[in-house]
């Protein structure tokens, strides 16, 4: 998708020219740099609390009120740090690959819609263009392991690669089924087909497979644990980042943490429908109140919510095994996503789920 | 004298990395490869040096190199005083320094016949017990680490300060001990002792069924530990196994219950047997180990006899008579031997430690082949190997 595409989209939206459009989208594209990057700040410092507070520890608590300065000061330290690369790297593609990281994150939230009026992006084929750019972040890791001209990095690298591209197939399936149930590839369009009920419940037993699957699937895309092979520590000491520090490796940082946030966002707004409010059949008093709530807040709720429940898991669960890592995509996962869509495609044809409108 | 003729055969490390190197291709014509893990590894607890020869994911061959951390101990100990063993013997295998000069303690008194009383003997054995808990919460946590879950690691070392707090009361110290001497014990115990062990064993018994709920009983620890890394009992035994290593082999060996030293007689206590040999009968039979320590220390704490806590002058000099001198116990790790050869002076002529970690270690060469990375990294943690221990 080009600027001007998206320029004339937003022009059609505002209905004003297409150079003010482009303004326009200069300035959202500078707002969601900057809201990205104090995003990942924020949620590396929730991590940090989090897995505290799970292990009976404090977490940060030195700089700032209950630490909260602790990321600004993590991230000073990184871009002060010395820039080292290995004498044998290869240089070029060494610097490269934590810029495509953090590129596909950064394109990939454009497409997603915050609120019902603030959204930078509003494509036809939103979900579409979010999992081909956010795909784009394993070309990343792969460069960065292999240019580093480490075993271990290359090792790392190529686990990743595997994962990433294996779950990226029940990912894929999972949202297929909210495409299929909503009749849509535009995102605000499948928020509003969600003004009933949100998928993960109006679809019975099909929206919340889906949804556990995304969860899955997801979680393993982004490399996390469980399934964070690509830098198992006590395995491959870093696994793709080993040859990386300083800024490079605040990069590769940054981008793990916008990736949680992407796709917390994407699960939120197909299965929990986004900045839709929480709407229970006729009682309108509470249905008002629950509007009284903005649309902003709203969505970051429910991506907070999301977020959570990873971070949960991270600090529960230990690493999978490479071969059971595939042995659960390609043996469990897959088919049940298949026999899911094909399930949620007859529902679709008959009409079979909640508030259907046929 | 009998001269004995040494018939190894002695090769170097690049000769022997050369030797893995000409052996036969792979079977999918993939090009097999060299890793050095270690000497600094996040997963080999230290500074062990492995050669792997891989095939992909795939291990195919392992060559530990040592000698990272060696310090000439057996050799510094000849320079030193019969009293003064004590305190070398705490760097070797850290986590159970107690029970380490224990046994150095136990072949002197042999060796110059020195008689203690059964204070003494109740005490050293509630110390070694409470270690060996100290040890294994240690080794639980740095295992669910090394399976890539952070969070028992924490668990691990909230629930070892409350012993190591114990140890800090009566001792003062906290990693290397030096507690127990030749004739006795360093000081007598700290008044709040029976009553902390007690709040602490009861403070430890429901946390193991927080343990379980954490680590035990979730499927991906039961998938990468279960069949992983299978020692037989046969392997173990001529491989030099022993503790909870050669226990999960099935083959029931305890100097406790073999050859009591102590007052482990007194007390009733069943010691913990795998059936397969896995990580997982490894990791099984240290959680239950540690249930059966707390048994041995509940049983005695109530009737610690009363009695000096030194049956000798502090300051003598020891001279026990020539003659070859061996004493063995069993360490959180396995055993542990201090053999001495005294000329009747006031220094030993030679001192020699067997120590469980380096017999222990070679299992590592015979099982981790043909398994993962990941499998070979759950094996390494699954022998709970202490580097030091393994140099020396």
């Amino acid at each position: 998708m080009s600027v001007s595409s998206v320029s004339q989209d937003i022009a059609s939206h505002l209905g004003s020219a297409p150079e003010i459009s482009a303004a326009y989208f200069v300035a959202g594209l500078l707002g969601t740099v900057t809201f990205l990057t104090v995003m990942a700040l924020i949620l590396i410092y929730a991590e940090r609390k989090v897995a505290a507070h799970f292990q009976c520890r404090l977490g940060p608590m030195r700089v700032g009120w209950h630490g909260l300065l602790q990321s600004v000061a993590d991230a000073l330290k990184l871009i002060l740090k010395e820039d080292i690369v290995p004498y044998s790297a290869d240089k070029f593609l060494h610097a490269l690959a934590p810029v495509f990281a953090v590129v596909a994150m950064l394109l990939s939230l454009i497409a997603i819609p915050t609120s019902s009026r603030l959204a930078l992006s509003d494509s036809n084929i939103g979900v579409l263009y979010i999992s081909a750019v956010s795909g784009l972040g394993v070309l990343g890791i792969l460069l960065g392991g292999w240019s580093s001209n480490n075993k271990w990095s290359l090792l790392g690298a190529m686990r990743a690669g595997a994962q990433i591209i294996s779950y990226e197939l029940s990912a894929t399936l999972s949202v297929l089924v909210v495409i299929m149930l909503s009749g849509s590839l535009k995102l605000s369009a499948i928020i509003h087909s969600q003004e009933a009920g949100w998928w993960i419940w109006r679809a019975p037993g099909v929206g919340l497979l889906a949804f556990l699957l995304f969860i899955v699937s997801s979680t393993a895309e982004i490399n996390r644990t469980p399934f964070d092979l690509a830098e198992g520590e006590s395995e491959l000491t870093a696994g793709f980042h080993t040859e990386y520090s300083g800024m490079r490796f605040a990069f590769f940082f940054l981008a793990e943490y916008l990736n949680l946030f992407v796709v917390s966002a994407l699960g939120a707004t197909l299965f929990l429908g986004g900045w839709m409010p929480f709407h229970i059949g006729n009682f309108s008093g509470f249905n008002a109140a629950m509007d009284l709530i903005p649309e902003f807040i709203w969505f970051m709720g429910k991506t907070a919510f999301l977020i959570f429940l990873s971070m949960w898991f991270r600090w529960t669960f230990p690493r999978l095994r490479v071969d059971q890592l595939m042995k659960l995509e390609w043996k469990v996962l897959m088919p049940i996503g298949f026999i899911n869509l094909l399930l949620a495609a007859m529902m679709t044809l008959f009409g079979f789920y909640f508030f259907a409108t046929t | 004298m009998v001269t004995v003729e040494i018939k190894t055969k002695i090769s170097s490390l690049d000769e022997r990395i050369n030797a893995m190197a000409l052996q036969g291709e792979s079977p999918l014509g993939t090009q097999e490869y060299f890793v050095n893990m270690g000497p600094q590894h996040p997963s080999t607890h230290g500074v062990l040096r492995l050669v792997l020869k891989l095939d992909g994911e795939t291990v195919r061959e392992i060559i530990p190199v040592l000698g990272y951390i060696h310090r000439g101990m057996e050799k510094k100990a000849e320079t030193l005083g019969y009293r003064q063993q004590v305190h070398l013997t705490d760097r070797l295998d850290y986590l159970c320094s107690v029970m380490n000069n224990w046994v150095v303690s136990a072949v002197v008194e042999k060796a110059a016949k020195i008689e203690i009383n059964d204070r003494i003997q109740t005490i050293r054995t509630i110390f070694a017990e409470l270690q060996r808990v100290q040890s294994h919460l240690l080794w639980w946590g740095v295992f669910g680490m090394d399976l890539g879950a952070f969070t028992p690691f924490l668990y691990g070392f909230r629930d070892r300060e409350k012993i190591t707090k114990i140890f800090e009361e009566t001792i003062g110290a906290r990693l290397t001990m030096n507690y127990i001497q030749p004739g006795g014990l360093m000081y007598d115990i700290h008044p709040d002792f029976v009553k902390d062990v007690k709040a602490m064993i009861s403070y430890m018994k429901p946390m193991f069924k927080e343990y379980d709920e954490l680590v035990s009983g979730n499927i991906i620890i039961q998938e990468r530990l279960k069949n992983v890394g299978i020692l037989d009992a046969q392997s173990a035994v001529a491989l030099g196994a022993s503790g909870p290593v050669l226990r999960a082999s099935g083959v029931a060996h305890d100097l406790r219950k073999i050859k009591p030293y102590g007052v482990y007689e007194k007390v009733d206590f069943s010691i913990p047997i795998g059936t397969v040999g896995d990580c997982w009968d490894r990791y099984s039979v240290r959680m239950l180990e540690m249930r059966e320590s707390l048994k041995i220390i509940e049983q005695l704490i109530d009737s610690i006899p009363e009695g000096k806590h030194l049956t000798m002058k502090p300051g003598a000099k020891i001279r026990p008579p020539a003659g070859i001198y061996y004493e063995q116990m069993e360490t959180a790790r396995g055993i542990f031997g201090v053999f001495l050869h005294s000329d009747g002076s006031e220094k030993p002529s030679r001192v020699h430690y067997r120590t469980p970690n380096f017999h222990n270690l070679w299992c590592l060469t015979k099982i981790a082949p043909g398994g993962r990375i990941g499998d070979l990294v759950s094996i390494i943690s699954s022998l709970d190997v202490v580097v030091p221990d393994i140099d020396r």
